[in-house]
């Protein structure tokens, strides 16, 4: 780490062990969001990292993000979550919307003073988002559109949503990207999701009935809506990566500081090769997908795709965050199992980073795409 | 090998019915609500299996272990929760008074546990004391014809909903001084603390069992002083075979789920069935269960045959929580973000089988189990 990071890391540790860490547990419990927590986050100037100066952001790089996203990771994935669909979406917007859009819509979701949201998978078309069904049929002045779109995170507490529709024939050549906003009419939302974890960040159904939206709202061109959805696609997963690895830390610091406390038959539970073994692993594995996130994130911010790699990140993050969340629990026994210790909640919000950004079994499918290309070009 | 006699298939079968029409329907509500289905509980008596080891002079069917594991899977499939409720009440309970108690105090409470007139529990863990079960330090002071208890025990399964309890107390300074009593909520025996919120289980009662200085008579106490540890280890096999089993429903019930969701579930204009990448996680998922049901029926017939020894059943404890565990983060994977909504039952099942890989004896205790008794039959 820089010294700026470290700089960063330390001033967000101050503030989430302040902020954040005595909420998590009762906000899980309670399926609440706190708005004066994002927004905090916002005047910490946490909320655009990625996005340019001329629009309220900070001008930074990934790597610096994902320093961000590790810490607030520690104490909730939810809120790391939040803040990082929501710098997606303001990355799309700065990378393929027009100097109108950003001026309009970016400044509020840089400074945190309002959440952003990405609306591309539908009931039918998960993994398969090419697949989408939402329409979006062109009109006077505009398109309206129809349609659901599914799992949408922060949907009902986010004011701007980019939306994808499909405005021509089958397939990614034939969808579009919209910029909507919470007021527009014909935009509703269904009941909140009832989730396994994550429960702090609401997930709703984005409800699009006769929604018109004007033409000035689209995002480039028509028809190149999969594009701009996929533009996003290579930083959303270094970010995720970054989230695992820093649920992972957490979990970790927790097992070893139980382990060396909790006494049974009269030592330390510590001193068991059983679970000696099981921590060195959580740590080596830890530190491998660390390596593996910022070494992605280096990259990109150099300005060198790589696709594979990027999946390689989400892939492995995810996949150890949930074994060494699964451990933690284990490592902890009863107590861990109980609402009492954050392990329990640790490990369900684990489960779904293997799922989001596509699931771990779309990554593998990228990252087999990318090897065959390397072999047969 | 193991078989199934008549009853046995007979059992396996009606669970079945029961566990569709009385338990299914109710299993997510409960979970989300962190409640007790006690009219499935108390439904449970009607149909016999609540004293399902116990004699049937005193009301019980009379069946073995691997009767009782059965009536484990096929609950287990619906709500784990619940089933591991019943467990407490039928194997923690009901099974350790049956081997344990008197032929008086067999007659005084079993009848009524055995209709679900009265729900029980079993007190062993205590808030210090887990993994290291031996050292508990709740104290029964010997006044003569009674005893004082004073002491707290934690994760208590039915703690809030039992009228009996069967408890383990210290009544020496040496480590192996354990005494068991029947301790009965009627007559003030115990309180009981707050409830305890849990990540899976949610179905069933969690609590703690408080002791403040409460008086029981000495006619409460099990066998003779000093007889705790091996009241403990006697039925050991037993109940950890029996959790195996809830276990084993669960990884059925994960299994029958992606099945039947890959078959319906459509992307990139096909059943993702059609995915090789899905169909390994079925196919190893299925080869996994059946190896689990088949290791566990025949642990269990065996048991029932009188082979008993704490080491296949500590391998069975160790290895089918831990492969159902696997196969339900597979099951919330295989289903993506429906698998992780609360719309489906594999994240529930997720999280009530990790339970079964700490409760009963965490997987580490097992591994020492194992591989103590494993290491001292080459040193002998």
């Amino acid at each position: 780490m820089n010294d700026l990071q470290k700089e960063l890391q330390t001033q967000l540790e101050k503030f989430r062990l302040k902020a954040i860490e005595p909420y998590a547990e009762g906000d899980d419990h309670e399926e609440k969001f706190r708005m004066e927590i994002f927004r905090e986050l916002g005047n910490l100037g946490f909320c655009g990292m990625t996005i340019s100066e001329d629009f309220g952001g900070a001008g930074l790089g990934y790597s610096d993000f994902c320093v961000v996203l590790k810490e607030i990771a520690k104490s909730s994935v939810a809120h790391a979550v939040t803040v990082s669909v929501s710098t997606m979406v303001q990355g799309i917007i700065e990378k393929f919307g027009n100097d109108d859009q950003k001026n309009k819509y970016l400044p509020e979701l840089t400074s945190g003073a309002e959440i952003g949201a990405f609306c591309l998978s539908e009931s039918g078309s998960g993994s398969d988002a090419k697949a989408l069904k939402t329409t979006a049929k062109k009109t006077d002045g505009g398109y309206i559109l129809n349609g659901s779109k599914m799992w949408i995170t922060s949907g009902g507490i986010a004011k701007t949503y980019v939306v994808m529709a499909r405005t021509g024939g089958e397939g990614a050549g034939g969808v579009s990207a919209f910029i909507l906003q919470d007021d527009i009419e014909g935009l509703n939302f269904g009941k909140k999701e009832k989730k396994m974890g994550w429960k702090a960040s609401p997930t709703r159904e984005v409800l699009l009935q006769n929604c018109f939206v004007p033409t000035e709202n689209m995002i480039g061109e028509e028809g190149q809506g999969f594009k701009v959805a996929l533009g996003g696609l290579d930083a959303g997963r270094i970010t995720i990566g970054a989230i695992a690895v820093g649920l992972s830390e957490r979990a970790l610091d927790e097992s070893v500081k139980y382990s060396l406390g909790r006494s049974q038959f009269d030592q330390p539970i510590f001193n068991f090769q059983g679970l000696q073994f099981m921590m060195a692993d959580m740590a080596t594995e830890l530190e491998a997908s660390r390596v593996l996130v910022e070494t992605a994130a280096k990259l990109l911010d150099e300005g060198q795709v790589n696709s594979k790699l990027c999946s390689m990140a989400k892939l492995k993050a995810t996949d150890v965050a949930m074994k060494i969340t699964t451990d933690a629990v284990q490592v902890h026994g009863g107590v861990g199992y109980t609402s009492e210790y954050p392990v329990e909640r640790m490990m369900r919000d684990a489960k779904v980073l293997q799922i989001v950004e596509g699931t771990n079994q779309i990554q593998r499918v990228v990252i087999a795409r990318h090897l065959k290309k390397e072999y047969q070009g | 090998m193991w078989y199934f006699s008549d009853e046995e298939k007979q059992l396996k079968e009606v669970c079945k019915e029961f566990a569709r029409k009385e338990i299914a329907p109710k299993a997510e509500h409960h979970d989300t609500e962190e409640s007790f289905n006690i009219e499935a509980f108390k439904k449970m008596g009607e149909l016999g299996v609540l004293g399902i080891t116990a004699d049937p002079e005193y009301g019980g069917a009379g069946m073995g272990c691997l009767a009782a594991t059965l009536v484990m899977e096929e609950f287990g499939k619906a709500c784990p929760g619940l089933t591991l409720s019943f467990l407490a009440h039928s194997i923690l309970a009901v099974n350790n008074i049956q081997s344990n108690a008197s032929a008086e105090q067999k007659a005084k409470y079993l009848p009524k546990l055995v209709t679900g007139e009265h729900i029980g529990c079993m007190g062993m863990s205590e808030p210090e004391y887990g993994s290291d079960a031996i050292g508990i330090q709740t104290r029964a002071k010997n006044n003569g014809d009674s005893y004082s208890i004073n002491g707290t025990k934690m994760w208590i399964t039915n703690a809030q909903y039992s009228d009996i309890a069967y408890v383990y107390t210290r009544t020496g300074d040496e480590r192996k001084n354990l005494s068991t009593f029947i301790l009965e909520k009627d007559k003030g025996h115990f309180d009981v603390g707050k409830p305890i919120h849990k990540m899976g289980m949610r179905a069933s009662p969690t609590g703690e069992l408080i002791f403040d200085n409460v008086k029981v008579p000495a006619e409460n106490l099990i066998g003779k002083e000093g007889d705790s540890v091996y009241h403990m280890m006697k039925n050991l096999d037993i109940e950890r075979l029996t959790i195996s089993g809830i276990s084993l429903g669960i990884a059925e019930a994960c299994v029958e789920q992606c099945i039947k969701y890959a078959n319906e579930r459509k992307q990139f204009g096909k059943n993702i069935g059609e995915f090789q990448l899905i169909q390994k996680m079925i196919a190893e998922m299925a080869t996994e269960t059946e190896m689990m049901r088949n290791f566990l029926y025949n642990l269990c017939y065996r048991y029932d045959q009188g082979e008993r020894g704490p080491v296949t059943a500590a391998m069975a404890k160790l290895q089918i929580p831990k492969m159902a565990t696997k196969i339900a983060l597979d099951a919330i994977q295989l289903h993506g973000g429906y698998g992780y909504s609360r719309e489906f039952p594999v994240e529930r099942l997720m999280r009530d089988n990790k339970l079964n890989e700490i409760g009963a004896g965490t997987n580490e205790v097992m591994i020492m189990i194992i591989a103590k008794n494993l290491l001292q039959e080459k040193a002998v």
